[in-house]
């Protein structure tokens, strides 16, 4: 297993994902002699896991079953310790395609936070690519290195323990692109520029809040960046159910029912000429949104260099 | 080569030598290469009212007719000298508000001061280009839509993906920015052979075609229950036409995008390979067509026969390919309904891999989710949608733009599983659950899912 290649069987030292369904799964480190606990009972990794074709079903101890997924930026995304507010999927998606990145991008970004973005990043630029990452909190810092060497990725990333604001990426010249999620995006504009290739390149800045994005704006201005973007990108998530609405009782005669068009799906409704006829319903799929979306995570400002 | 973009005409010779991103204003038929920057005209009196109280609009306050405005262009005068002109003829303007001015500016500006911006091709580019200029073609696949299937679908160096798609080859390409050159991507295609029009735009280099096979959609059936022949192929005249047609959409669709910045209509379209004085990158497609139209010129009856027996042993290769059943994932993106497409791909697919399915309606892909859950082989569907909103920022003026929303299209993605034969009961909880999802029964099998 690596994050950056698919490997068929679970080997020791793989980070696995147990999908436990409907939404509910966790990761898990593979060793040897460890075991891991379930609702469904008790996972033993060398005889359950080690071996075993990604997206087996394992059967636990209690007989309730897991699946075991190959891991994936995406689903590290969803499960990753967090150590600070991460950006999910849907954003991580529009801001790859928007800086443009390929296998062999060199990219710049800071905070590395939790990570989820740098292993996204990682998964594109690989084989030939860099992610230099800048995150100015030491202990956080220290995490993302020993995750990046668990998850077989450390070749593809350099993390570097500054401050953004003050002393930049500590590279110059070499970005293609650059993504800024930092408090204070604007004092990094600079630095970014520096940053990115002379013959240019593409730059990204995540923030929640609209002023900002203004005083980001302007020091993109100032730093003649162009063809400055702001947008937003909202994710709807629909649950497929299958609704059933009751036909209303208008009083009609029996035989009057079965030719109002619809397909009775109650069958004994029809031809019973009964003085209080069953009500029939109509039954059709539909896409229900969720009861609560997320409304809102940041803006996203992109600029091209040129 | 003449090119016509936004009724302006051009030849494209005077752009080669330049670095991307280069803006050029158009003459009288060739481009001229202006500055980078250019020097913000300010209007010398800064006089601007607080509101528009006293602003009656008589349709006399511009003092210039369109007669003079036309003998202005017909001069040949500078765009930037046009505005100036109508600002100064312009009555109301010194009592229009500062906002209102900028606005009035910019509008005239865009009219008058064309600026055409030569960039280099990439998806980002192309994806936004196609939906705003040939949405029809591309199954109103809207790029943040795009954007959400290349990373769901995990697309990345070395995978081997399966696509399926009848959006010009735009998600081909897509795909293939994505993987660089490394590993292996089979097309799956309907009719004749597989449409790249939009693929060509992006200027690939060749190695990245030596990993790309086809596969003609009409043979899965026969190549799943194992009856598999090359005996009857798609017969070559059609793939021709497919491909001469191709070429010329090609020829038409010079990429170009329209991009709003600043004050100017910046525009861009690609040159692949500027630096290179010839266009080396010219697709395999287009070389294999031009071979094939000599040929068929020479009528050399045996070229035609190693062609065929070429063409079918490519697709041999690309069958045995698909029977190694060890796909990567899957993508399809497609006119056609993705039930079928779906329980028949996914056969070649290797367990614990992501697959994504696009549709414009939402329909079918409720009927998907639903056919899927029967079969089994597959967890953690989702079906979403992204909407996607622009915004105008500007100091005290900053608001949405415009909310794009409906139109992007549907995705319904998920994770392949290990199918396990002989375990049909599942799908019945199954039914159970989506039927009755606050039913708090069968616990232990509701995390068949």
């Amino acid at each position: 297993m690596s994050f950056v290649e698919y490997g068929d069987t679970i080997k020791d030292g793989d980070t696995a994902i147990v999908f436990l369904g409907h939404e509910s799964m966790f990761p898990v480190k593979v060793q040897h002699g460890t075991v891991t606990q379930t609702k469904y009972g008790v996972i033993r990794h060398s005889t359950d896991l080690i071996g075993k074709k990604y997206g087996s079903k394992v059967t636990c101890s209690k007989g309730g079953w897991v699946f075991i997924l190959h891991p994936t930026p995406e689903l590290w995304t969803m499960n990753l310790p967090h150590r600070t507010q991460i950006l999910y999927s849907t954003d991580i998606s529009i801001i790859t395609m928007m800086l443009e990145l390929k296998p062999g991008s060199i990219v710049c970004e800071s905070g590395t936070g939790s990570g989820s973005l740098s292993h996204a990043l990682i998964r594109t630029v690989a084989p030939t690519g860099h992610l230099y990452t800048v995150e100015f909190h030491q202990q956080r810092a220290e995490k993302a290195r020993e995750e990046f060497r668990e998850h077989g990725v450390e070749h593809l990333v350099t993390v570097t323990n500054q401050d953004v604001c003050k002393n930049g990426f500590g590279v110059s010249n070499i970005a293609d692109a650059v993504f800024l999620d930092i408090p204070s995006p604007w004092e990094a504009i600079g630095h970014a520029k520096s940053a990115l290739k002379a013959e240019g390149g593409r730059i990204c800045s995540f923030s929640p809040c609209i002023e900002q994005v203004q005083r980001t704006c302007l020091a993109m201005e100032e730093y003649g960046f162009t063809e400055i973007n702001t947008l937003e990108i909202l994710l709807r998530v629909y649950n497929v159910r299958t609704i059933s609405l009751q036909i209303p009782d208008l009083g009609k005669a029996a035989e009057d029912n079965s030719s109002t068009g619809f397909d009775s799906s109650n069958p004994s409704n029809q031809g019973s000429l009964c003085a209080s006829p069953q009500q029939g319903t109509v039954q059709f799929k539909s896409g229900v949104p969720l009861r609560e979306m997320v409304g809102h995570t940041g803006y996203l400002t992109f600029a091209t260099k040129s | 080569r003449k090119i016509i973009f936004e009724k302006q005409w051009f030849y494209l010779d005077n752009a080669i030598g330049h670095t991307y991103g280069t803006t050029f204003e158009v003459t009288s038929g060739g481009n001229l290469q202006p500055k980078q920057e250019v020097e913000e005209t300010t209007t010398e009196t800064k006089e601007a009212g607080t509101d528009n109280r006293n602003i009656v609009d008589d349709g006399k306050s511009q003092k210039l007719t369109h007669d003079d405005i036309k003998a202005l262009k017909d001069k040949g005068i500078k765009g930037q000298e046009i505005v100036q002109q109508l600002i100064e003829n312009s009555t109301t303007f010194r009592d229009k508000t500062e906002f209102a001015q900028d606005k009035y500016i910019k509008k005239k500006k865009k009219k008058y001061e064309a600026v055409i911006t030569v960039v280099k091709p990439s998806t980002r580019i192309l994806s936004t280009m196609y939906y705003a200029r040939e949405p029809g073609k591309i199954s109103h696949l809207r790029y943040d839509t795009l954007a959400q299937m290349l990373t769901l679908g995990n697309i990345r160096a070395g995978n081997k993906m399966i696509v399926m798609e009848t959006c010009a080859g735009l998600v081909l390409g897509a795909v293939m920015e994505r993987m660089g050159g490394y590993g292996s991507i089979i097309q799956m295609y309907p009719g004749g052979g597989p449409v790249r029009a939009a693929t060509s735009c992006f200027g690939f280099p060749k190695p990245f075609f030596d990993n790309l096979h086809e596969f003609p959609l009409s043979k899965v059936d026969s190549l799943i229950s194992g009856t598999f022949s090359t005996e009857t192929l798609p017969s070559e005249e059609n793939t021709l036409e497919e491909e001469e047609s191709n070429g010329l959409t090609d020829e038409k669709q010079t990429s170009q995008l329209e991009t709003e910045e600043e004050s100017t209509t910046e525009t861009a379209m690609e040159i692949n390979q500027i630096e290179e004085q010839d266009t080396m990158d010219v697709n395999a497609e287009d070389e294999e067509f031009k071979e094939n139209k000599e040929k068929a010129n020479k009528d050399n009856v045996r070229q035609k026969q190693r062609k065929q027996w070429e063409r079918r042993k490519k697709l041999i290769e690309t069958a045995a390919l698909l029977t190694e059943k060890n796909a990567d994932g899957l993508i399809v993106a497609s006119k056609f309904h993705p039930t079928p497409l779906l329980v028949s791909l996914l056969e070649f697919v290797a367990p614990s891999r992501p697959f994504v399915v696009y549709c414009q309606y939402k329909e079918p892909l409720l009927e998907c989710y639903t056919k899927l859950r029967e079969r089994g082989g597959v967890i953690n569907l989702k079906l979403s949608e992204t909407w996607l909103r622009n915004y105008q920022v500007l100091p005290d003026r900053s608001h949405p733009k415009l909310t794009m929303s409906g139109g992007g299209g549907y995705l319904l993605s998920g994770i392949t599983v290990v199918l396990d034969k002989g375990k049909s009961d599942s799908s019945h909880f199954e039914a159970l659950k989506m039927e009755e999802p606050s039913s708090k029964r069968c616990k232990v099998q509701d995390l068949h899912c």
